[in-house]
Parts: C-alpha cells; structure tokens; sequence
C-alpha cells in the first residue's frame, strides 16, 4: 500500500484516473464532471435555508437549484478525497501563506488572503458567466470535443498566465 | 437499467459523493492542490497541471467516445459563444491568477487546510456566484447572448464528417504535445 502514502502520484497516472472517473459519471449518473455550480447551488441552499422567497425565486436561483444534488454532493466528496489522500500521506497541514507566494510578497497572510478573495470573487462570477470552469469545460467540454469547453480553455490559461506573469515578474520582482 | 438507475435520487447523491472522493484523491496525489504549482503552470515553469489536464481529456475523450458509441452514453455538450464563454473565461483567468486554485482544487485544497483556498476560494467563489445571480437578469439580455457559437463541436468546427476522426486528431496532437513537453525536459 505505499502508493496510498505516497505524496505524489505522476500527473499522468492521476489525470487518467480522472479520465476514467469521468466516463463512470457519464455511465452511472449521466452527467459529466463539474465544480463550479455547486457554488451557486449552495447561494441558493443558503437562500432557501435564510426563507427568502425572493432569493429562492430569482430567476438564475432557478436555474442553479436550492437543494442538494448530485454535483453540490461531488464537491463535498472533493473536500473528503483530497483530506484522505492528505492525511494518507501525511501532508494535511493549516497553511495561510503558500511558499511561492511568500518568495515573492513575503509573509503576510492579510495580503495572501486580499488577493485569494479578490480572485476568487472574480473566479465566481467569472465560471457563473462563461458557464463552467476547469473541470465542467476544461475536462469534460474538452474530452466531449465542445467547442465552448476549449474556448473557455484558452480563455482560462490566457487570463490566468497574463495575470500571474503581472503579478509575479512585474509586482513582484 | 442504467435508466433506472439515473432515476433513482439517492443512489445517484451516493455516486456523485463516490466520484467526489476519487476526484479529489486523484486532484491532491496529481499535485494539483498546491498553489506552488498551480501558479508554476500559469508563469509556464512547471507543467504539471497541463499533464493531468490532458491526460484526462485523452483517456476520457477515448472512453465517452466509445461508450457513447456502445449505447452506454450520451454526451452533454454545452452551448458557448464569444460574449459568454470567452469574455466569462477571461474574467475566470483573472481569478485564477489572483486565487491560484480553481473551483474544484480550492475544495480539495480546502480539505488538507489550506485556508487561503478555503476563505479566498470557497468564500470567494461563493460571493462571486452570488453577484453573477444579481446582474443575471442584466447580463442575460447583453453580453451572455452576444456573438453565440455557429457550431457545437471541434468535428463541426473542423470540418470533419465523423465525431471518430475528430478524436483520433486529438489524442494524436495532445499525446503529441505531452510527448513534446516531456523531452523539452519541461
């Protein structure tokens, strides 16, 4: 059993466990992969859980839903699976500033925690726009061969190199 | 069968969950929880997160294709355009850079205690969704309906008259370019 404890695994042999996770969803559920609507699936649990009519009857609420379902239960079982294999090998750990951050901006978590809120507002609405991220249009728009899930490919790296080689090589040099 | 199955809502909550798990697993064993690499990928230094990317896509792109054939299957494919998916994207990528975890590795970063995924990125996303849901109505009208793609697919798009060559094209230019990537040493 070391492969469990081991603390990384060749990005190929994991990415075609994903491969072949993705045709058990497409057999078993009938649906592809997918992440990001379950963030918006969650605005609507808390606006049915918060009894706002308003909230719960707004017309994208409707769309994304108010109750747990099977994609809001993928993320959760995200969550579990990646503190199982964390804890397998020993690596789970309470981290505010990640170290190539700190290389360059220091170690300030106030400033880490800026920017990972400002973009992770920007990413919400951003995914909610293009309607889907990585993993709905990355992997699975891009393994079905759909045309939107490789534009939002190209359109995801080229905001997020542009970004990252501004922050780090411009901010931050 | 599988009819039944998709039908049968517990069932399907418990194999989401499953599915969950081993996506996780697989998400945090591949590397790709780490903002260090995460990053690494977007300054072009280290390509792990390309590698799992498209080895999914390959092994993936080949398995629904032939289960799609075998009746076992079906595609969802999602409709995109210039006004949502690219203009959406770039938005995305802005987060990207910024968060260094998308929406699916912030959750998995999140579960090993990683708290600037957890509070940048799950509390984030979900601010970021929220406020999508409020100029929904807006954006619907704009941007979301403009410069809608002609075609839904890469076989359209090029041309080709079978969905089979379209994957064999792929699986060829992606091996190629991880086979590329890996003795350029990268």
């Amino acid at each position: 059993m070391d492969w469990l404890v081991m603390d990384r695994w060749s990005p190929y042999v994991a990415g075609a466990g994903i491969g072949v996770l993705s045709c058990l969803a497409f057999v078993f559920s009938n649906r592809p992969l997918g992440c990001s609507t379950s963030y918006a699936t969650t605005c609507g649990i808390l606006a049915r859980l918060a009894g706002s009519r308003k909230a719960e009857e707004h017309p994208y609420i409707q769309q994304v839903g108010t109750r747990i379902d099977w994609q809001w239960m993928l993320l959760l079982g995200v969550v579990i699976g990646s503190a199982l294999s964390a804890l397998a090998s020993g690596t789970a750990a309470v981290q505010w500033v990640p170290s190539r951050w700190a290389s360059a901006f220091g170690d300030s978590a106030s400033w880490r925690l800026v920017a990972a809120v400002a973009g992770g507002i920007l990413m919400g609405f951003g995914a909610r726009w293009a309607g889907g991220c990585t993993s709905g249009h990355g992997i699975s728009g891009g393994l079905q061969l759909a045309l939107s899930g490789w534009a939002a490919i190209m359109a995801f790296f080229a905001g997020g190199i542009t970004t990252a080689m501004f922050l780090f090589h411009v901010l931050g040099s | 069968m599988l009819a039944r199955l998709h039908a049968n809502q517990p069932a399907q909550l418990l194999i989401g969950l499953l599915i969950g798990v081993g996506f996780g697993f697989l998400l945090q064993k591949g590397g790709a929880t780490s903002y260090d690499v995460i990053v690494g990928q977007l300054l072009l230094t280290d390509f792990t997160v390309l590698k799992l990317m498209l080895s999914a896509v390959v092994v993936g792109m080949i398995g629904v294709h032939l289960l799609t054939a075998a009746g076992l299957a079906q595609l969802h494919i999602k409709p995109g355009g210039w006004g949502s998916t690219v203009v959406g994207g770039l938005i995305f990528g802005v987060g990207f850079g910024l968060l260094g975890y998308c929406p699916g590795t912030a959750a998995a970063a999140a579960g090993h205690g990683t708290m600037d995924a957890l509070i940048g990125g799950i509390g984030g996303i979900l601010v970021g969704s929220a406020l999508f849901a409020l100029a929904y109505p807006r954006l619907a009208r704009g941007p979301l309906a403009a410069g809608k793609f002609a075609k839904l697919t890469l076989t359209e798009a090029l041309g080709l008259r079978r969905t089979e060559y379209a994957v064999v094209v792929m699986a060829a230019v992606l091996i190629g370019l991880l086979a590329w990537l890996e003795s350029a040493g990268l």
